[in-house]
């Protein structure tokens, strides 16, 4: 019985390496996009406020497989081609990005006007008023939602298997295949894994709510 | 402008310091000011009174550039503060850079305090004194914690703005304004937000600051012994205008008219 997990634990191993590789790459393209987007998204400036909603509409409006195979197989046909993993980086970063800049938007608009009005009052400038005042309080409201999104992004990267890329769940499939009575302890395994990747996340943004919840206005 | 024209306006803004000219301010349908003419000297204190909705705090909000107004002009040191000339000589809206520039000789304190919640309370005082007036972090905290001492925080400067009472929070907003040292402060209804144990603490603060201060202070106070203190002048608004002003043994005692009258006789009943 446990020889069955000996056999297939090491051949899936090599694919949880790659699924973390796409974590962390993804994630920080993500943040990277969810901060520009969603400070677009309360620019000042209408152009900058329309292209910014219509791309995150886009990128939450249509399916992340979609996306991730018109970026691998539809954008080489004008050029551009990606490697998988750079494709998945790419779909995933512009996906949980424009989900991502939701948290941003919102918990920048939930900071109370007061705030704002003592930062002119101190004649700050714009730039100053959202470095100083408003971002280091919004960035505290925004942790439990980058945590759920992040817990999301884990997820979501399985769909890279169908791109080629030798991910977790490609693996999983390839043992999988090879032999049918394999079919439960495999995905019990896969299970696991992906548990286990995710666990960090989970108890990484319970502290930082903890250590964060000091000093936030309260409404 | 001419040069005679030039001298008369320097001269002019030697004797005021800030200048109200045919204010008005309409939010939607309401009109809220309705031509406000008004004239602060430096250094002097006007408390405005008047009834909630009078358009006293609409006045200074306009002053500290936080309200735009619907007409008129409003100047600084003889400079207009929401204008600008053109290169044709005509007054055009200001810009960020026009505004930021006039602002600086402006400073206020909220009726809910709006300190900064993330920062202790040294950090409060110090974060514009560094970032806005470019003092360095030595000058900015000698600068502060002699600010706190006064306003008698001086133990304070580690807390957070959570851990004080209103009065004390109250205290930190108006050391947090004044190290700017601007050349008129504002208050707007700085102890209506607080338990009526605390007003007199927070009330005392300014009285002392008024005293030893050559700044000018508008304040929006609908405590009557507090603006016969502190204020040279009291102005009565009602409707959105200027009903009558003068000095506080004028208004407060000898009230020509039956609007502030009746006000008045509304507080002494309370």
């Amino acid at each position: 019985m446990m020889d069955v997990y000996v056999d297939i634990i090491p051949k899936i191993l090599p694919g949880a390496i790659i699924t973390i590789q796409l974590l962390v790459a993804s994630s920080c393209l993500a943040l990277v996009i969810a901060f520009i987007a969603g400070l677009g998204r309360v620019s000042r400036f209408a152009v900058v406020r329309s292209l910014t909603s219509v791309y995150v509409e886009l990128f939450r409006g249509t399916s992340l497989l979609v996306q991730m195979f018109f970026i691998f197989f539809a954008l080489p046909a004008f050029g551009f081609q990606f490697s998988p993993f750079l494709a998945g980086v790419t779909a995933l970063g512009l996906n949980y990005g424009a989900y991502g800049s939701e948290i941003v938007r919102g918990a920048i608009l939930a900071i109370p006007n007061g705030q704002t009005e003592a930062s002119i009052a101190l004649n700050m400038t714009r730039w100053q008023r959202m470095r100083l005042v408003i971002l280091p309080q919004a960035i505290r409201m925004m942790l439990p939602g980058f945590g759920n999104t992040s817990i999301e992004l884990l997820k979501g990267t399985s769909l890279v298997s169908l791109i080629t890329l030798t991910d977790l769940t490609y693996k999983g499939l390839m043992v999988q295949n090879t032999n049918i009575s394999y079919t439960f302890p495999v995905f019990i395994v896969l299970l696991i894994m992906y548990f286990v990747i995710a666990l960090p996340l989970i108890f990484g943004v319970r502290k930082l709510e903890k250590n964060a919840s000091k000093g936030v206005v309260k409404a | 402008m001419g040069a005679i024209e030039k001298d008369l306006a320097s001269k002019d803004s030697l004797s005021t310091l800030v200048r109200y000219e045919n204010v008005t301010k309409r939010f939607g349908d309401i009109e809220v000011l309705k031509g406000v003419d008004l004239d602060i000297k430096p250094g002097e204190k006007v408390a405005l009174i008047g009834p909630s909705g009078s358009g006293k705090t609409t006045i200074i909000r306009m002053l500290m550039t936080l309200e735009k107004p619907t007409s008129g002009v409003i100047s600084m040191g003889g400079e207009p503060l929401w204008h600008k000339k053109s290169s044709s000589g005509k007054l055009v809206p200001a810009d960020e850079k026009h505004l930021r520039r006039m602002r600086s000789d402006i400073g206020m304190v909220f009726q809910h305090f709006n300190l900064f919640p993330h920062m202790s309370i040294l950090r409060n005082v110090t974060e514009a004194p560094i970032h806005v007036l470019g003092l360095s972090k030595e000058e900015a905290r000698e600068r502060a914690v002699d600010m706190l001492e006064k306003v008698g925080l001086g133990d304070k400067l580690d807390a957070y703005p959570e851990q004080l009472s209103g009065g004390q929070k109250q205290r930190v907003a108006i050391a947090r304004a004044v190290v700017m040292r601007p050349k008129v402060m504002l208050f707007d209804e700085v102890t209506s937000a607080l338990d009526p144990e605390l007003v007199g603490e927070v009330l005392e603060v300014i009285k002392d600051l008024a005293k030893e201060t050559d700044m000018a202070m508008i304040l929006v106070t609908h405590e009557m012994d507090f603006a016969r203190d502190v204020a040279d002048r009291i102005v009565f608004l009602h409707d959105g205008q200027i009903e009558e002003q003068g000095t506080p043994q004028e208004v407060l005692e000898n009230p020509s008219s039956e609007r502030l009258q009746a006000f008045l006789s509304r507080f002494l009943r309370n």
